[in-house]
């Protein structure tokens, strides 16, 4: 009696085990569902966050439109889970979202030890400074004993130190709890500079009192390349999503745009012809339709359209292309040829 | 011959100084030296902190308009507000189907006042309806999926309207909870003293963000990937639990303050264990505790503020989420006072209440 006892437990656990090893496939599952669950932040300008009805914006939001693009052929189907910095990678890992599009910085912790893969990178950001023009500095390096507006508890302050304590310069911290109070102590004068990453300065600068008294000096003193991630050991949903980015940046590349996308299925470039599915591998590789590239153009955009609008020239944040630029335009965008 | 006035004379008038507004403010404001040295500053400092706070929210303010560049600057900027008012209101709720939150919220609204209002008929009929049929109906508004109403899902739920559904979820269940476990508590059973016992001790141990957190971060690792509990719902059983612990001790405080002589009344009369408690005992307990009570629906009310660390927009967290958005950068202050206002009425006008409640259960007990 006791050995079949034992024997129906046994079962039960392997079974267990093996429904846990043998998930469905997130495209499976996201297509099944019929939506895609995308997880970005509670608000980051420029990156995600609601606008005036409610609707989700921002270039991370615009990669998970892109996802739900080449997946569904819908960039409306999303849920968005808005998560905090603490929350994302549980989220993550427990399948409560299927993507996490959230500002994340690729570092070798994370992509090792946390089960999950950075897809690719679709914003380059890094530590700036930024400074009143009436002190007449062009580099960071001038700025030996300025007291400097910092926000507490957070890696800025740590690569602030170590800047100053490698170019053997003094400073003087003013620490804040918020964004918000940083930027209204150094519109203040409470402070000569204001750190943080380079993407939130160009923010800040636009509510001071006089935006253009004020510059961002061109020295970045960290690198944050913040990128989508995904589950590990899902290798086909990893390559959807990694190459949903790619085609975003190859797009700009061959000059297809949203408004010309149409037309362009008419040229002879065998280069669009295959990013639009109408040559070469088209989808079958990712097991997506041929025209998955041509629904994100269609829907959302190319990568340079999505970067303008959110958080370039047409937007309030006016931040310069700079590292992410194309690779042919002096930044370091580059994606691996779609053939 | 001697003249006796057998009438007294007329009272003389109080001095002036002693009555009317002047006496007043010699009494309480400039009855020393020292004390009128207090009154002169205490007036600067109003002086210095408030017609400068009514210029900047309503003289100078702006109020009209549709972006930033409506606001002068002067003031405060109640555009902010006033463009996403439906947004800080519902949240990600469609616009179409506002009319579902309205309609709940009114109806509720409505059955309450009924059941709090002297006057009103047939109190008990409206009261099974509140707690029986109430719910149901507002899950199928605020929820849908039947009755030909689309689904909108619960993380589409957000705003004042949130905060009210967290807080009043709290409060209906966390009171029947916490009487429940404080009978528990109280009682001789042993398995009932000692489960209520383990129950109230753990929940009050732990912090409210801790709950939360298990129940956002933790809970979900531990589950199937199939069997999803929407984050709303962990939240609020999060919630309901540890206020119901709170609520346990509150009324624990109630029933340790009847004297051991109602008990032993009720017993000589016959009545069973249920018919004492909730003829003899109960009326009498919760009615000395209403202000333990009211202060726990209170710091209940702001405490679902917490629900924005797990990524629930709640009103603060919807306000918060709208400084984020890059065409209004640097108009927080408004928001916080919007919030802070909304809070404000809501926890004074559930004080005022419960005063009042106080003065018309009062019958003696107090000293």
């Amino acid at each position: 009696m006791r050995k079949i006892t034992w024997s129906i437990v046994a079962v039960v656990v392997a079974l267990f085990i093996s429904a846990g090893i043998a998930q469905a496939s997130t495209k499976d599952e996201v297509q099944k569902r019929g939506y895609l669950q995308c997880g970005v932040s509670t608000g980051l300008p420029g990156f995600s966050n609601p606008d005036e009805k409610g609707h989700w914006t921002g270039l991370d939001v615009d990669v998970c439109k892109a996802i739900a693009a080449a997946t569904l052929g819908d960039a409306t189907k999303i849920k968005y889970v808005p998560l905090n910095a603490k929350e994302r990678f549980t989220a993550l890992q427990s399948g409560e979202i299927d993507a996490l599009v959230r500002g994340t910085t690729w570092t070798l912790t994370r992509d090792s030890s946390l089960g999950l893969n950075f897809t690719g990178v679709n914003y380059y950001d890094g530590q700036g400074f930024l400074v009143s023009k009436k002190m007449g500095v062009k580099s960071a390096l001038e700025l030996d004993g300025a007291a400097v507006c910092i926000q507490g508890g957070t890696t800025t302050e740590l690569n602030l130190a170590d800047y100053f304590k490698e170019n053997k310069m003094e400073y003087k911290p003013v620490v804040f709890d918020t964004h918000d109070a940083t930027a209204k102590a150094f519109d203040n004068g409470r402070c000569d500079v204001l750190t943080s990453d380079q993407s939130q300065l160009y923010g800040l600068r636009t509510h001071l009192t006089k935006p253009e008294d004020a510059v961002v000096l061109p020295e970045v003193i960290s690198k944050e390349p913040l990128g989508p991630v995904v589950r590990q050991g899902d290798d086909a949903w990893f390559n959807i999503v990694k190459w949903t980015l790619n085609a975003m940046i190859e797009a700009e590349e061959m000059g297809v745009t949203q408004a010309n996308v149409d037309e362009m299925k008419n040229s002879n470039n065998p280069g669009v012809r295959r990013l639009l599915g109408l040559d070469g591998i088209g989808g079958k590789g990712l097991g997506l339709n041929d025209d998955w590239a041509y629904q994100i153009i269609k829907q959302v955009g190319n990568y340079g359209e999505a970067f303008e609008r959110n958080v370039g020239m047409s937007s309030p944040l006016k931040i310069e292309r700079g590292l992410n630029a194309l690779w042919s335009k002096g930044g370091i965008m580059y994606a691996p040829p779609l053939r | 011959m001697a003249v006796y006035i057998t009438t007294p004379s007329p009272a003389l008038p109080p001095p002036s100084t002693s009555v009317g507004v002047l006496g007043w403010m010699r009494k309480n404001l400039f009855s020393s030296f020292a004390n009128s040295i207090l009154t002169l500053i205490g007036v600067y400092l109003l002086f210095l902190i408030i017609p400068p706070t009514i210029n900047w929210a309503l003289f100078q303010a702006d109020w009209v308009g549709t972006s930033r560049e409506a606001c002068s600057g002067e003031g405060a900027c109640w555009v902010f507000v006033t463009v996403r008012f439906q947004q800080f209101m519902f949240g990600f709720y469609p616009p179409s189907e506002y009319w579902r939150v309205v309609v709940a919220f009114s109806l509720v609204g409505f059955l309450i006042a009924w059941l709090l209002i002297e006057e009103t008929p047939k109190k008990g009929l409206v009261g099974i309806f509140t707690i029986f049929c109430y719910p149901v109906i507002a899950y199928l508004l605020f929820y849908g999926g039947a009755l030909g109403l689309p689904v909108v899902e619960t993380h589409k739920w957000g705003g004042l309207m949130l905060t009210l559904i967290l807080a009043t979820i709290g409060m209906f269940c966390a009171l029947p909870i916490g009487i429940v476990l404080a009978l528990g508590r109280r009682s001789t059973m042993p398995i009932a003293k000692s489960l209520s016992v383990v129950f109230i001790e753990f929940w009050r141990g732990v912090p409210l963000i801790t709950v939360l957190f298990m129940s956002s971060v933790m809970l979900p690792i531990f589950m199937p990937e199939e069997l999803q509990i929407d984050k709303l719902l962990r939240a609020l059983i999060g919630i309901v639990f540890f206020q119901s612990a709170y609520m346990a001790e509150v009324v624990r405080g109630g029933l340790q303050a009847i004297p051991k002589g109602q008990y032993e009344a009720a017993e000589a009369l016959g009545l069973s264990y249920w018919k004492c408690t909730f003829f003899i005992i109960l009326p009498q307990a919760l009615k000395l505790v209403i202000p333990g009570i009211v202060n726990t629906f209170i710091a209940l009310f702001k405490d679902t503020t917490l629900v924005l660390i797990i990524g629930l927009f709640d009103l603060l967290a919807v306000v918060q989420s709208a400084f984020a958005d890059a065409k209004w950068i640097g108009y927080s202050v408004e928001g916080y006072v919007f919030v802070a206002g909304i809070y404000w009425i809501s926890c004074f006008s559930m004080s005022r209440y419960s005063q009042y409640l106080e003065r018309k259960l009062h019958t003696g007990h107090a000293r």
